[in-house]
C-alpha cells in the first residue's frame, strides 16, 4: 500500500477524534460523538496495519482481539461506582505500552546503528524509518523516547496505585517514605544524569537505570497524595498517557500519534485545573499531597450537631416546595444512589421541584457524581454544577447533603485560616433546613470540621445512606 | 398567694385588669384572684361573671389593697391608691416611671415592688407581655374608626347608579404598632392609604399592609430603630425639613390623616403644621394618637375633637383603648397574666420575682425600698437587622473604564504567551532539523486544538471525557503495530505484549464510554 493512503487515512481519524472530544460538549451529540472516535481508531488502525512498515498481521489481529475481549468483558462488567478505578487502571495500561514501544524503538536504534550502509538499506519496516536519520535527528530521537519511557512508566506506577488507592486496595490517606519530595527530587535529577549519559553513550543501563527512577516517582508521588484529591490525580495521569503517547509519536515519526497524545494530554490538563481550581488549590501543592498548614488559628466552632429522625426529615420533605441533594463521595460508597433516585422521583411525583447541586470535585472521578445519578435514571436536565444552583439555595425548603462533607464547609468562606480558605463551597446553609446524612459524627477526610453541621438550620440524619434513605422513602406521600 | 384588682379610679376609665378569662389562667398558676366589686362593670364583666370563674368580689377597694399580695391594674396609681400601697406587695401596673416621682417616692417608702408594664423590654421572648403595643394596637384600630365617624364621605370608591364616589385617602404618619393597626383598618376598609415612617426599614412592613410608603428624596442615613429597641429616634433638621416639606405637597389630597409619632420621654414632633390643616379640604378629619404628648398637630386639643375654621375635624382624644374597654381589657389582662406566668416558674402561686430575668429586671421600677429605674440594659439586643451593604452601582463610564481595562489586561496576557511561545518555538527552530519541526508543528497545533475542544466539554459528561480519552490515548497501538514486524525476538514480544494491553483499552474505554452515555436520559 501506498504510504500517502496511510496518511489520508491518519488525518481523517485525527478529525474524526477532535470532533468525537468536542461532541462531549452535550448529553446526546455525546452518544454520537462515540462512534466517531470508534471508527476513527477502526481507520487509524487498519490504515497502519496495511501500511508500511507493519507485519506479523495474524499476531498484531490476535492480539487485539485478546485484547478486546477482556476490554469488553471489563466495560460490560464493570459497576459505576468503580468507574474511578476502571479509568486508574486503564492509564497504567498506556503508561506500559509507552513504555514498551519507547524499549523497542532504543533495541531497533541499536540494531540499525551496528548495521553497515549496505545492510541498511536491506532494512523494512520501523527500521528503514530509523536507518534514514541523521546524527542530530537520532540524538532527538533518543530524547523522544527517552521522555516517552519516562513519563509512561511513571504514568504506569502512578496509576497502579492509584487503582489501589481508588479500589481500597492501598491505603488511601497520604504516606510518604522518609525523606519526602526529596527521594522524588533525587529521583528525578538521577534521570536527568541518566539522559546525559544516554545521549553520550546511547547505551541501555542509562536507560533501564533511568525506567526504575520514574517507576519510584510515579509510585512515590502518587502515594503521598490523599483519597479525596484523587479526582486531579486522575485526570493528571490521563493527562501523562496523552503526552507519553505525543512523545512516541515524536520518536517514531508518526503524526496520528503526536496528534492524539497533544489532545489527550491537554484534554487531561485542563480537567485537573478545572479540580484545582474547583478546590482553590494550585496543582503543585496538590501534587506535593497533604493540605498546606492553617495560617493560623481556625475558628471555634460553636453550637452542637442536632440529630433527626426520620419522621422528622418525610415530614419536612413532605411539606417542601424546592429541594436540592448535594451527593458525595459517600453516597457512592453507600451505593445509595438508586434509593436518591427513587426519593427523587417521588418528590418529582408531587409536584416539588427537586434538583441536584454537583460539585466539580464531588467524587473522585471528574464527573462521578454525574455518571452514578445517570445511571440510577435520574434525568440530567435536573442535575446542576456548582454555578448554576448556587445562587438558588436561599430560595430552597430542604438542601439534603448525602456524602458530601468538604463542598459544603462555610468555614471556606467565613474562616480565613481555614486549610480550605477560599475553595468555591456550594452554599446549601442558605437553604430554609438542611438535612445531613452522615454515618456519625468526626470531620471528613481532610480532618476540617465542618460548621455546617452545627448551624440552626442543620439537622444531622445519622446512619448508612442507603438504609437511611430506604426507611425514609415509605414516609414520603 | 392573692391577686387582686380594684377599680380604675381615673375619670373615664373603662378598661380593667382582670377579666374572668384571665381569671381562670391565673388560678391554674395557683393564685387566688379578688376583683373590686363593679370593676369589670364599664368593660362588660358583671361580677357575677367574675364570681362564676371563682374569683372573690370584695365591697371596697381598701379591702382589696389591704387583702391582696398582688394588684394588678391598668392607669398608674391615684393619690389615694398610693397610701394603699404596703409592704411585701406587688403592684403591677403602667407606673409612667420617669414622670411619676410621687409614684416612686410612695414605693420606695412602702417598700411595694412596682412593675411597670410600659417597662417590659422590647425583645421577642417578651412580646405576650408587651402592654404598650396590644393597646397602640387598640388605639391604632379606634383611630381609623373615630375617623370614619366623623368624614362625611365614604372610604372605599364606588361607582353606582348615583355616581361615582372617589375612594377616601389616609394617611398614616409613623409606622409603629398604631401605625400598622391603623394602615390595616384602613386598607380594610377599602381608602387608599399612604403611609410615613423615619425609619425606612418599616417600609416592607407597611407596603406588606397594603399601603404606600411615602419615599423622601432625603440621602441622610437615619439611624436604626433596632438600636433604640424598636423605636424612632430625634431625626436632623435637615431631614425633618425635606419630611415636613413632602407632608406639604401631599397635605391637600389627604382626606384623613393620622398621626402616631412618638419619641420616647419627649415631646411628640410637630409634623402636621397650621398650614397643612389650613390646606386640607373641609370635612376632613385628622386624628391625633400623640395628643397626651402635645400632639403631632399643634392645634390638637387633648381630649377634645374640634373643627377648625375651615371644616377640618381634629380629634385629640386619648382614652381610645378605654373606648373599646371590652377588648382592650381582655388583652391587657392577657398580657399581665402572662408576666405573672414569668413570675411564677414553678406554678405554685409562690412569686418568684427574679431581677437576673431580663424582662422582669426592665420591667421593674422599684424593689425592696430601691428605686431600680431606669433598668440597665437588655443582653439580649432588639431585632438587630444588619444594615443591607448596598453596592454602588457603576456609572457607564466607570463600567467602561474597567471593561477597557479588563481588555488592556488581558491582551496585554495573550500577547506575552503568544511572545514568549513564539520565541520558545524560534529557538527550537534554530537547532532542531526539519524533519522535527515538521512534527512539532502538528503537535503544537493539536495542542491548541485540544485546549479549544476540551473547554466546551460538559461538566457532567468529565467521566466519559477521561473514559474515551483513555480509550483513544491507545492510539499508542499504532507504534507498537508499526514495530512489531521489525526485528528480534524480544521486540515482537514487547510490541505484541503493547498491542494485547492496548487492545483492552480501546475496547474497555469505547464501550464503557457508551454504556455512560446511554444513562444519561432528560426527564
Amino acid at each position: 500500500m501506498e504510504f500517502g493512503f496511510t496518511t489520508a487515512a491518519y488525518v481523517v481519524s485525527a478529525v474524526l477524534f477532535i470532533l468525537s472530544l468536542g461532541g462531549l460538549s452535550g448529553q446526546e451529540s455525546a452518544k454520537r460523538a462515540v462512534w466517531y472516535g470508534i471508527v476513527g481508531m477502526a481507520l487509524a488502525v487498519a490504515a497502519t496495519l496495511v501500511g508500511p512498515g507493519a507485519g506479523y498481521w495474524f499476531v498484531s489481529l490476535v492480539m487485539i482481539i485478546g485484547g478486546g475481549a477482556i476490554g469488553y468483558q471489563l466495560a460490560t462488567k464493570v459497576q459505576m461506582t468503580q468507574m474511578p478505578e476502571l479509568v486508574a487502571a486503564m492509564h497504567s495500561l498506556v503508561g506500559l505500552a509507552a513504555v514498551f514501544v519507547g524499549l523497542i524503538a532504543h533495541i531497533e536504534l541499536g540494531r540499525v546503528l551496528a548495521m553497515d550502509d549496505s545492510a541498511k538499506k536491506a532494512l523494512g519496516g520501523f527500521a528503514a524509518l530509523l536507518a534514514k536519520k541523521d546524527g542530530v535527528e537520532i540524538g532527538i530521537l533518543r530524547v523522544e523516547l527517552f521522555l516517552g519511557i519516562f513519563i509512561g512508566a511513571i504514568t504506569f506506577t502512578g496509576s497502579v496505585i492509584a487503582y489501589g488507592k481508588l479500589a481500597g486496595k492501598v491505603d488511601s490517606a497520604a504516606t510518604k517514605l522518609p525523606g519526602g519530595h526529596m527521594l522524588n527530587a533525587g529521583a528525578a535529577i538521577l534521570s536527568l544524569i541518566c539522559l546525559v549519559w544516554y545521549m553520550n553513550t546511547g547505551g541501555f543501563f542509562p536507560l533501564f537505570l533511568m525506567t526504575l527512577a520514574a517507576l519510584f516517582i510515579g509510585y512515590h508521588l502518587i502515594m503521598g497524595i490523599g483519597g479525596a484529591d484523587m479526582p486531579v490525580v486522575v485526570s493528571m495521569l490521563n493527562s501523562y498517557s496523552g503526552w507519553a503517547a505525543a512523545a512516541i509519536g515524536f520518536s517514531l515519526g508518526n503524526d496520528l500519534l503526536i496528534v492524539v497524545g497533544a489532545l489527550v494530554g491537554s484534554s487531561g490538563a485542563i480537567l485537573s485545573y478545572i479540580m484545582c481550581k474547583a478546590m482553590n488549590r494550585s496543582f503543585v501543592s496538590v501534587i506535593l499531597g497533604g493540605f498546606g498548614g492553617p495560617a493560623g488559628e481556625q475558628m471555634a466552632v460553636e453550637g452542637e450537631q442536632v440529630a433527626i429522625d426520620t419522621d422528622g426529615v418525610a415530614t419536612a420533605l413532605n411539606e417542601a416546595d424546592s429541594v436540592i441533594i448535594i451527593p458525595g463521595y459517600g453516597m457512592a460508597v453507600a451505593q445509595a444512589q438508586a434509593a436518591v433516585a427513587e426519593l427523587v422521583r417521588k418528590l418529582r411525583a408531587q409536584g416539588k421541584n427537586v434538583r441536584f447541586a454537583i460539585h466539580p470535585v464531588a467524587g473522585r472521578l471528574p464527573g462521578h457524581m454525574n455518571v452514578l445519578l445517570a445511571e440510577a435514571k435520574v434525568p440530567y436536565d435536573i442535575v446542576m454544577e456548582m454555578d448554576e444552583i448556587n445562587e438558588d439555595f436561599p430560595d430552597t425548603d430542604v438542601a439534603i447533603v448525602i456524602g458530601s462533607n468538604d463542598i459544603v464547609n462555610p468555614a471556606a468562606q467565613d474562616d480565613p485560616n481555614s486549610p480550605i480558605a477560599g475553595m468555591p463551597v456550594l452554599e446549601c446553609w442558605k437553604a430554609k433546613q438542611v438535612f445531613v446524612s452522615k454515618r456519625g459524627q468526626g470531620t471528613g477526610y481532610s480532618g476540617i470540621e465542618n460548621p455546617l453541621f452545627y448551624k440552626e438550620n442543620t439537622r444531622m440524619y445519622y446512619g448508612d445512606a442507603k438504609e437511611s434513605l430506604n426507611k425514609l422513602l415509605p414516609m414520603i406521600d | 398567694m392573692k391577686i387582686g384588682t380594684p377599680k380604675e379610679v381615673f375619670g373615664g376609665e373603662n378598661r380593667v385588669g382582670m377579666t374572668p378569662e384571665s381569671a381562670k389562667q391565673l388560678q391554674k398558676l395557683g393564685y387566688d384572684c379578688m376583683i373590686e366589686a363593679g370593676a369589670g362593670a364599664n368593660a362588660g364583666f358583671s361580677d357575677a361573671l367574675y364570681k362564676e370563674a371563682g374569683v372573690e368580689v370584695v365591697k371596697t377597694a381598701a379591702a382589696l389593697w389591704k387583702e391582696a399580695d398582688i394588684v394588678a391594674k391598668v392607669r398608674q396609681p391615684e393619690a389615694v391608691e398610693l397610701k394603699r400601697m404596703r409592704e411585701g406587695q406587688t403592684l403591677i401596673s403602667f407606673f409612667s416611671p420617669a414622670a411619676n416621682d410621687k409614684g416612686m417616692d410612695a414605693a420606695k417608702k412602702t417598700g411595694t415592688n412596682v412593675i411597670a408594664m410600659e417597662m417590659v423590654p422590647r425583645i421577642s421572648r417578651a412580646q405576650k407581655m408587651d402592654a404598650l403595643s396590644s393597646m397602640a394596637n387598640i388605639a391604632g384600630y379606634r383611630a381609623v374608626i373615630e375617623a370614619g365617624n366623623n368624614f362625611p364621605r365614604f372610604f372605599t370608591g364606588q361607582i353606582t347608579a348615583a355616581g361615582k364616589v372617589p375612594p377616601a385617602k389616609v394617611l398614616v404618619v409613623g409606622a409603629g404598632v398604631a401605625g400598622l393597626a391603623a394602615i390595616g383598618t384602613s386598607t380594610s376598609l377599602g381608602a387608599i392609604t399612604y403611609a410615613f415612617d423615619v425609619r425606612p426599614e418599616v417600609a416592607e412592613q407597611v407596603e406588606s399592609m397594603g399601603a404606600e410608603f411615602v419615599f423622601l428624596d432625603f440621602e441622610e442615613e437615619q439611624a436604626d430603630g433596632a438600636a433604640t429597641g424598636g423605636y424612632a429616634a430625634v431625626s436632623s433638621p435637615e431631614f425633618a425639613a425635606a419630611q415636613l416639606a413632602k407632608f406639604r405637597e401631599i397635605a391637600p389630597d389627604m382626606d384623613i390623616v393620622i398621626t402616631t409619632a412618638l419619641i420616647p420621654n419627649r415631646e411628640a414632633p410637630e409634623l402636621w403644621t397650621k398650614d397643612m390643616v389650613e390646606s386640607m379640604k373641609p370635612g376632613s378629619v385628622i386624628v391625633d394618637l400623640a395628643a397626651e404628648k402635645g400632639g403631632n398637630c399643634k392645634m390638637t386639643v387633648m381630649d377634645e375633637k374640634i373643627v377648625t375654621d375651615n371644616g377640618v375635624t381634629i380629634i385629640g382624644y386619648t382614652d381610645f383603648p378605654s373606648r373599646m374597654a371590652a377588648q382592650a381589657s381582655t388583652l391587657y389582662a392577657t398580657n399581665i397574666r402572662h408576666m405573672m406566668t414569668d413570675l411564677t416558674p414553678e406554678k405554685d402561686g409562690q412569686i418568684n420575682h427574679n431581677m437576673e430575668d431580663d424582662v422582669i429586671r426592665g420591667a421593674t421600677v422599684a424593689f425592696n425600698k430601691e428605686i431600680t429605674f431606669p433598668p440597665p440594659p437588655p443582653k439580649v439586643q432588639a431585632i438587630a437587622a444588619k444594615p443591607k451593604e448596598v453596592v454602588p452601582e457603576l456609572t457607564p463610564e466607570e463600567k467602561r473604564a474597567a471593561e477597557t481595562a479588563a481588555f488592556k489586561a488581558q491582551t496585554k496576557q495573550q500577547v506575552t504567551l503568544l511572545v514568549v511561545g513564539a520565541a520558545l518555538l524560534l529557538g527550537v527552530g534554530l537547532v532542531a532539523p526539519a524533519s522535527f519541526m515538521q512534527h512539532f508543528i502538528v503537535f503544537v497545533l493539536s495542542v491548541f486544538v485540544g485546549f479549544q475542544v476540551i473547554w466546551g466539554v460538559a461538566h457532567s459528561l468529565h467521566t466519559p471525557l477521561m473514559a474515551v480519552t483513555n480509550a483513544i490515548s491507545s492510539i499508542i497501538i499504532l507504534g507498537a503495530l508499526m514495530q512489531i514486524a521489525s526485528g528480534s525476538f524480544l521486540v515482537i514480544l514487547l510490541a505484541a505484549v503493547s498491542v494485547f494491553m492496548t487492545g483492552i483499552n480501546i475496547f474497555g474505554g469505547f464501550l464503557v464510554t457508551r454504556r455512560m452515555l446511554a444513562m444519561f436520559q432528560k426527564s
